[in-house]
């Protein structure tokens, strides 16, 4: 920067009201000093150039004296008066010099730390999962900080977790915008007399998906006869001929130019197909609305803009064109949808992807002839009048009602079973029922049994139910729906699981390891192994420590974790076994 | 006065409604007599009775033809029958036992009508679980104050396959009505029906060593109400016997053949389903023993 500094003669003023200290004003890059003239004052100021926020200054031609008033950040003004105008400008000058460098480097620090940010913003979902799930942090500890797995591998295995609103967002299919944004009225310059339309590929899309005729024209005339920018700026002479409706006016320039007045007539293609729409409309009343039909788009449809009735010549009756017709238009080509996935900036491919989407869809509505009979013949049932027509006499079938009683006879089946004589069966039943009777008499007779019960026969009840309920304990526990893990103590409990998952941990890393064609991976493995052995003596050692009641019970419940690790343990020996063997005696030193 | 009354109904009364096993062909071949049980019987309810001013007993007999409603605690009926009574019997049983006996006779008479003769000796057991829920629905439906109903099955003939489905029927009701099914087993064989009602709806099942000892099994065990039993540890079976029987033969299978639409149980391929008249499709393989929609019902450990 030309002028590394300006030293200036000035006053101080923290308020306008304030007299003012005498002083230096220093202004350097990226730092402005005042110093008072009076050492013992203490409006020292230091500020640097990256919290001036703006600065005023007072006009020369004014009665004023020459003020510079810098606001920080922080919304506090500084006010320097200087000696003279020069004085003040050239320092004004070169705090917006400075001002306007330091705009430029925290856009190019943003810049480059947007690559960064990526990892960044990965590493802050990384400590957000960490934090979130403890059992997930447990294990982070357990390897990553012991140097067991490295922190891209721990990771790794974990793609979904850290990548899930990423592939979320990429999914998401983006329709049309409902706003009319080809309709838009375009900036008018009153002093020039210049209308200036936007066009962005997005109004591009819409209106060649709105207007075929447009699309058409396009792809016709450009690039033969005419250039993007011609045809865009004809199709906004249109546009804004329309605006005017001045009917007349449109006549008369669509007379001169006939690729204008392809853009000032309506639009033949979507009349064609509206057409078509309604040959095929079924009289038979179906409330299924057909997609965005669009009948008021042909003339002598829809509303006046403003309400007025205009009186128009009959032969410029074609250049008007109604809101309601652009209205239902555009709304009928959103809820189409986004019917091509070309995002390109061309604005002849989207043409022809459209047109060729139209054609597609033209090709598939086009019904055949059996079609056509079949819907015409179709129609004329369904709308046949009931009372007009010939009485049918539908042959009769009887009703039948089953017996309800069978189904729940059926229910008693042929019960297979020891055949026993009939009558021999009913002198039994006789008798039983006597019996029966008998017993009842007695009882009715002579009352309840005194004792009811015997005094030791109450005990040997009492002891074996107590050894029922016990057994039974000891085997399903309390509750029959509880598991066995809830009946062990808690620390017990949570080590089986922590012990569980990074043995699941472990394996995963480990079988993914085989077979092992690099040196990373042979360490890798080696690591994991010693690991693994740390976890089985752990294992070993839990298995001793548990109560003895419960010793079985665990040992059954950690037998599946040690032969996980075993059959790992196994692998490793013969693949280690086969290295040796392959490799045979021309190893180097140290080479394992 | 209702708060009078809702102070006077705590957690514990408790609705019991007994389902009496009186099969004669069962009476006939026990060691303990008919008058014995009754007594043991009787006692227990009285018992029952007197555990809460509020406690109800509802009494069916369960017949081999029949079954009838025999007594309920809640009628004012009861007290007064002095001269049906003999000494040592307590007065609020006599019109019990003579319902009793007349349902008997009731149901000998329905006993000799009845055709069939090759039919297992168990008695009407889906008939009383039925009359049993139907009490306890209109229990239900006197208002918000009524005792916790459970029902209490005093049984010692075997189960009937025949009423399966009729069984199975009930026992899903009371599960639905949050009403257990505890189930007191004198027999011989083992009833599956009583293991998997009692099971299914969170009720004790037992099955008494000593018979002679049944008042001491059935305090000890039948009597908790329900809001005591979360403290009191009652006897859990080991494991419970899921067995069902088919729909065609009524045979006791453990592997058959099932309806993916009604889940009616047959033990032998059909081509149309007897209850819900779908057809069934070809069977992949053509040994019929091990076709794709066979169901494997093993007992739960």
């Amino acid at each position: 920067m030309a002028g590394g500094q300006v030293e200036k003669r000035v006053k101080y003023k923290s308020s306008v009201k304030d007299p003012g200290t005498p002083g230096f004003l220093r202004i350097r890059e990226g730092m402005l000093l005042f110093v008072p003239n009076d050492p013992k004052s203490d409006s020292k100021l230091k500020v640097l150039t990256q919290n001036i926020k703006s600065q005023k200054n007072t006009k020369e031609g004014s009665n004023k004296p020459p003020w510079l008033n810098l606001t920080n950040k922080l919304g506090k003004s500084h006010i320097f008066e200087f000696e003279n105008y020069p004085d003040m400008h050239a320092c004004r000058d070169f705090i917006t010099k400075a001002l306007a460098k330091c705009e430029e480097e925290p856009n190019k620090s943003a810049v480059s730390t947007s690559s960064e940010q990526l990892s960044i913003k990965e590493l802050e979902l990384r400590f957000k999962l960490l934090r979130e799930n403890s059992e997930l942090q447990r294990l982070h500890k357990q390897f990553v900080e012991s140097k067991v797995l490295t922190e891209d591998e721990f990771w790794a295995t974990r793609k979904k977790l850290l990548g899930k609103d990423s592939i979320r967002k990429s999914k998401q299919q983006v329709g049309l915008k409902s706003m009319m944004v080809s309709g838009i009225k375009p900036s008018t310059d009153g002093r020039t007399n210049r209308v200036t339309f936007n066009l962005t590929p997005e109004i591009i899309f819409q209106i060649f998906a709105e207007k075929p005729a447009v699309r058409q024209a396009f792809i016709n005339y450009v690039p033969s006869k005419m250039t993007e920018k011609d045809f865009w700026t004809k199709y906004f002479r249109a546009e804004y001929l329309y605006s005017t409706k001045n009917t007349a006016v449109a006549a008369a320039e669509a007379a001169e130019d006939e690729e204008l007045a392809v853009f000032l007539k309506p639009d033949e293609i979507l009349a064609r197909e509206t057409r078509q729409k309604i040959r095929r409309v079924d009289p038979t009343l179906d409330m299924e609305a057909d997609q965005g039909d669009d009948y008021t788009h042909l003339m002598d449809h829809g509303i006046q803009r403003d309400g007025t009735m205009d009186v128009v010549e009959p032969q410029n009756d074609q250049f008007k064109r109604s809101l309601l017709q652009d209205l239902n238009r555009h709304a009928a080509v959103v809820l189409e949808g986004r019917s091509i996935d070309v995002e390109s900036e061309d604005t002849r491919i989207v043409a022809e992807a459209l047109t060729r989407v139209k054609q597609v869809s033209k090709a598939d509505g086009e019904t055949t002839k059996d079609a056509n009979l079949e819907r015409l013949e179709r129609m004329s049932r369904l709308a046949g009048m009931e009372d007009l027509q010939a009485p049918q006499n539908f042959p009769l079938a009887p009703l039948s009602i089953k017996d309800p009683r069978d189904y729940f006879e059926s229910q008693q089946g042929n019960v297979l079973n020891v055949p026993r004589g009939a009558k021999g069966l009913k002198r039994n039943v006789h008798e039983a029922y006597g019996l029966l009777k008998e017993s009842i008499l007695e009882i009715r007779a002579t009352g309840l049994s005194d004792p009811l019960i015997r005094p030791e026969v109450s005990f040997e009840v009492f002891s074996s139910l107590t050894r029922t309920i016990s057994t039974a304990k000891n085997i399903i526990g309390k509750n029959p729906r509880e598991s066995f893990l809830d009946r062990l103590p808690k620390s017990t409990k949570d080590e089986v699981l922590h012990h569980w998952t990074s043995i699941q941990e472990l394996l995963r890393h480990f079988w993914s390891s085989y077979p092992i064609t690099t040196t990373y991976l042979h360490t890798k493995v080696g690591k994991l192994k010693d690991a693994m052995s740390n976890t089985y003596s752990k294992l070993e050692a839990m298995k001793e420590s548990v109560q003895s009641d419960l010793r079985h019970q665990v040992s059954l419940l950690v037998r599946p974790m040690q032969q996980a690790l075993d059959a790992a343990f196994q692998h490793y020996e013969a693949d280690l076994q086969r290295r040796t063997a392959k490799s045979g005696g021309e190893r180097p030193n140290g080479y394992i | 006065m209702p708060s009078v009354v809702s102070k006077q109904y705590s957690d514990d009364v408790s609705l019991l409604v007994l389902l009496l096993d009186t099969n004669p062909l069962f009476w006939s071949t026990t060691s303990i007599t008919f008058s014995q049980f009754l007594s043991h019987v009787l006692a227990f309810l009285n018992a029952v009775l007197g555990l809460n001013q509020l406690n109800q007993v509802v009494v069916i007999a369960t017949g081999y033809s029949s079954c009838d409603y025999i007594y309920d605690s809640s009628l004012t009926s009861n007290h007064g029958n002095l001269e049906s009574n003999g000494i040592g019997m307590p007065a609020l049983f006599g019109s019990l036992l003579k319902k009793l006996e007349d349902f008997v006779t009731k149901d000998e008479e329905l006993s000799k009508e009845e055709v069939s003769e090759d039919r297992i000796p168990s008695c009407l057991l889906s008939g009383s679980l039925s009359m049993a829920l139907c009490y306890i629905q209109r229990v239900f439906r006197s208002g918000h104050l009524h005792p916790q109903p459970r029902i209490l099955c005093l049984q010692g003939s075997p189960d009937g396959p025949e009423q399966y489905v009729a069984v199975m029927n009930s026992i899903f009701s009371a599960q639905r009505l949050m009403v257990p099914i505890d189930s007191c087993y004198i027999g011989v064989q083992n009833s599956a029906f009583l293991q998997q009602a009692s099971y299914i709806t969170g009720g004790v099942h037992h099955t008494p060593k000593q018979l002679d000892g049944l008042f001491q099994y059935l305090t000890t065990i039948f009597a908790t109400d329900l809001h005591s039993r979360g403290f009191v540890q009652l006897p859990k079976p080991i494991g419970v016997d899921f067995r069902a029987s088919c729909f065609c033969h009524k045979k006791t299978i453990d592997m058959g053949y099932i309806c993916s639409v009604c889940l009616s149980i047959f033990c032998e391929h059909h081509k149309k389903c007897s209850t819900c008249g779908s057809v069934f499709g070809q069977s992949k393989l053509d040994d019929a023993s091990s076709v794709s929609d066979k169901k494997r019902k093993a007992p739960s450990t």
